[in-house]
């Protein structure tokens, strides 16, 4: 346990990537089985207890602490695992490392409901301080400590001088502590076998395009279509004593329970295996709605048939990556598109369409349409669209982001310019700081002009600009509500922020109506009067658009 | 707070209408009581200064002679009488000339605490919990994450650092007054005995230190294009990263703060090797302080204020958070100090 805790504690320290690679790499190549296959599993977010939980932590840390002196400090660390991690009480010496992971994961495996209380807390007593972090990171499967989850299958695949790709492909048909996988990465066994009939296979993302490399790119090396406004997914179809159909997520979480509408549809199709990477909409009446429509389907374990009938879903297909047990995947972009346009002809089926190209011949004839769809001919479905995307024609069917190959172009951020009104002190990187930031804009009500919060923002600022904020917000509060501090704001008072986003949708549960999209700080306008900020007119009108 | 004659609180500061004084005002007044020489606590301006000999001295040091129309020291328990209140300086244990005051009259017993820290400091006289009726806390570190009361052990640290990059120049950020020598101090008692260098910034105070008795050991100005590999080099936060510091041999930065403890404050300040080493009491501290002095009544001045707060009513001290801001600088790390 203690060198795995050493591996999280310099990996959470150690700012380079190549030095985080290095550290995990050599902790794979030294730690024996299984604990390194656990602590593979815990980077990579694979480990899950059944009653060892997040809540489990805060009661029991309510046992041995006053619970408002735990929310205030919870409050000001950001991260519960840390935060209880320097409350509990006594402090072991790191010592011999008795307590293997391996052991540690069997004892919280095999524990049941009731007695895992007691046997966390002695756990918790026999490890010093950065012990218990690492074992409270592992529990609650947060780990936050700026390491993905691909960076970690790279680690342990540089042990055989493979790729992270090689490890995605067989990911979701291995299983902690992986021991098939180590064995094969260090030439002691073959490549793991996995025989899960409808397997993900990881994404091949796109960069976003730097406009000004536009130039040095050949537009008749690439294939260009509309960047959806939906969701990433991958619907699969395979074989197993009858049809097995799994729609993932872009990351690869199985989301085939909330979408039956789909998964029917999916099992009707003409082949036997497919696998199709594509848009999740919804369409009403022939149109594609809107993200803010598409959300009433998000994040649902289960679905009423009301909500069906209300949202029905749909995909729209951008690529094939296998059909009828052919792994497409190496052949160029244009050869699985054509492929891709046969399959989805030929499927008829009315929840499946293909994402239309648009035609181009210079890069200004598609900055014209990304500015104005409909200009181009992208239909009655302009208003879901966010953006062109460009392929190069040429492009075999990468995971991860690779370079060179996919640019996603998406249209210019709507800005506005509003005002500071509270401030909540953050979590994960900016935990410890004011920097999570409501904002509002000027609004006639009842009583005249008055400032009405539109949205949340805790990002696009520098780590010095944070600084500057949190200072501004500590030196300006004017009343506190628990941990959110008011900032002094009205018309002779308060901080501007120029705020972007992707867009406006309706919503019942703001004070304004409205809620944007992603919105980021994109600049601080210590220069501007509050009073000159924007109004809520500004943001109505998008939402008439 | 209720206004009182005693004390209450106006823009300016804590101020006592008794005496007509303020103390450790943010803004320019007539009469000032300074505890100590922190640009935060002790500003230049005033018409009248009365502090220790030491705070004194320090702040001719940072402002110049002419910091003040007039100044006036006093010994630590020496007895004043300004207009109808009492007043004496005690020892807060945070700097080198660090006072309490309590301020009295024949109804009450105040002690302002301004800054203060309750382990043991080589450069400066110990805290003595003063009885009083009403405390006046600061709370810099009032939350029960942080217990910082183990600087020999930090040192350490940055000793073995040294050991194991003995081709390194050890880069040690640290408040220019007070931290500075205060980690000089402690490195002496932790046996390094190597020339300790710093920035020309450090200078004068450090001299100070000297002068006054405080065992620095040999501390040399950094000067000239020396890389100064395996040596120690202390200098102002603002320092670490500017043109100054390239000089050095694959300089590995040190920051001693209280914030280090927080695993996110000590990433974001971009230090390699955090020292959990504050000036300020951490929250036993705080906590024993407030029960120590028998006060009924705990004012908490800037901070951390709400966990004190609380953890005082549970002891059945009546408490109450002022929200003062315009205290609390000198244990920013470099990325604040840069903003």
């Amino acid at each position: 346990m203690n060198r795995f805790a050493q591996l999280l504690d310099r990996l959470q320290r150690e700012p380079s990537r190549l030095g985080k690679l290095r550290l995990m790499t050599d902790y794979f190549r030294s730690a024996p089985d299984p604990d390194r296959g656990f602590a593979l599993a815990a980077l990579t977010g694979a480990l899950s207890f059944r009653y060892a939980k997040p809540g489990l932590v805060k009661a029991l840390i309510a046992t041995r602490v006053d619970p408002v002196l735990f929310d205030l400090s919870y409050d000001f660390v950001g991260d519960l695992s840390e935060t209880v991690a320097l409350l509990w009480p006594g402090g072991a010496v790191a010592g011999e490392d008795a307590l293997t992971l391996g052991a540690v994961v069997r004892t919280l495996s095999e524990t049941g409901k009731i007695d895992l209380p007691r046997v966390l807390a002695e756990l918790l007593d026999g490890l010093d301080e950065t012990g218990r972090w690492a074992l409270l990171k592992l529990i609650t499967g947060a780990m936050r400590i700026g390491a993905s989850a691909r960076l970690a299958k790279q680690a342990a695949a540089e042990l055989g001088g493979k790729s992270a790709n090689d490890i995605e492909d067989l990911w979701h048909g291995l299983r902690p502590p992986y021991l098939d996988l180590f064995a094969w990465l260090e030439g002691r066994e073959p490549r793991p076998v996995t025989n899960d009939p409808a397997p993900f296979c990881p994404a091949m993302l796109a960069h976003a395009l730097d406009e000004e490399k536009l130039a040095d790119l050949a537009p008749a090396e690439f294939f260009a279509e509309w960047k959806w406004d939906g969701i990433r997914v991958q619907a699969v179809v395979g074989e197993q004593s009858g049809k097995v159909v799994r729609l993932f997520s872009r990351t690869g979480e199985d989301i085939s329970a909330a979408f039956p509408d789909l998964v029917d549809m999916l099992a009707s199709l003409p082949c036997r295996t497919v696998s199709i990477d594509g848009e999740l909409l919804i369409r009403r009446g022939g149109l594609v709605q809107s993200f803010g429509v598409l959300q009433q389907r998000l994040n649902r374990k289960r679905v009423s048939a009301a909500l069906l009938a209300a949202y029905p879903a749909h995909i729209r297909a951008y690529d094939l990556l296998s059909l009828d047990g052919d792994d497409l995947r190496a052949l160029p972009f244009l050869e699985r598109r054509h492929r891709l346009e046969a399959f989805v002809a030929g499927a008829n089926a009315a929840r499946l369409d293909l994402s239309p190209s648009i035609d181009f011949k210079s890069w200004d004839f598609l900055a014209a349409a990304r500015r104005d769809p409909v200009a181009a001919g992208a239909g009655p479905d302009a208003a879901a669209i966010e953006g062109v995307m460009l392929k190069r024609r040429d492009s075999i069917y990468v995971p991860g982001r690779p370079k060179g190959l996919w640019y996603k172009w998406k249209r210019d951020p709507f800005t506005i310019d509003a005002v500071l009104m509270y401030a909540q002190r953050g979590h994960g990187k900016r935990s410890s700081f004011y920097s999570d930031y409501t904002f509002g804009v000027w609004h006639q009500g009842t009583e005249g002009d008055a400032l009405v919060a539109v949205g949340k923002a805790y990002f696009g600022f520098t780590d010095e600009e944070l600084g500057k904020l949190d200072r501004y917000v500590r030196n300006h509060t004017s009343t506190r509500f628990g941990p959110v501090r008011e900032i002094a704001h009205g018309k002779d008072a308060g901080l501007v922020l120029e705020i972007a986003f992707d867009g406006v949708n309706r919503s019942s549960r703001h004070k304004s109506g409205v809620a944007m999209r992603f919105p980021r700080i994109n600049r601080i306008r210590w220069d501007k009067p509050a009073r000159e900020a924007d109004r809520l007119e500004a943001l109505d009108a998008l939402l008439k658009e | 707070m209720q206004a009182g004659a005693l004390l209450a609180l106006r823009p300016a500061g804590l101020y006592c209408e008794t005496g007509d004084f303020y103390i450790d005002p943010i803004r320019a007044v007539p009469r000032a009581l300074i505890t100590h020489a922190h640009a935060d606590h002790a500003r230049p301006g005033h018409g009248m200064v009365l502090a220790t000999g030491d705070t004194l001295a320090i702040m001719a040091i940072r402002y110049g002679a002419e910091f003040a129309a007039r100044t006036q020291a006093i010994g630590y328990g020496e007895n004043l009488r300004i207009g109808e209140a009492d007043v004496r300086f005690y020892p807060a244990g945070h700097v080198l000339g660090s006072a309490q005051i309590l301020v009295q009259d024949a109804r009450s017993r105040i002690v302002v605490s301004g800054d203060f820290k309750r382990e043991a400091d080589p450069t400066c006289a110990p805290f003595e919990p003063i009885a009083c009726d009403t405390f006046v806390s600061e709370a810099t570190f009032g939350l029960p994450i942080f217990r910082h009361s183990n600087s020999p052990g930090e040192i350490a640290k940055l000793i073995a650092s040294l050991r194991l990059f003995p081709e390194r120049t050890h880069l040690v950020g640290a408040y220019i007054f007070g931290k500075a020598q205060r980690l000089i101090a402690l490195l002496r008692q932790a046996g390094h005995d190597r020339p300790i260098y710093i920035h020309g910034a450090l200078e004068k105070l450090t001299e100070y230190y000297a002068s006054r008795g405080v065992a620095l050991g040999e501390v040399r100005k950094v000067t000239g294009a020396t890389d100064l590999a395996g040596e120690i080099v202390l200098c102002p936060p603002t320092a670490m990263n500017d043109l100054w510091s390239r000089k050095f041999a694959e300089p590995l930065t040190a920051f001693a703060s209280g914030w280090m403890r927080v695993r996110a404050r000590a990433r974001q300040s971009g230090i390699a090797l955090p020292l959990v080493i504050s000036d300020h009491a951490d929250w036993d501290g705080l906590c024993a302080t407030a029960v120590e002095t028998g006060c009924s009544k705990l004012l908490v001045t800037h901070g951390e204020a709400d966990a004190l707060v609380h953890y005082s009513q549970t002891r059945g001290i009546a408490a109450e958070p002022l929200h003062f801001t315009g205290y609390g600088d000198d244990e920013a790390t470099p990325a604040e100090i840069a903003a």
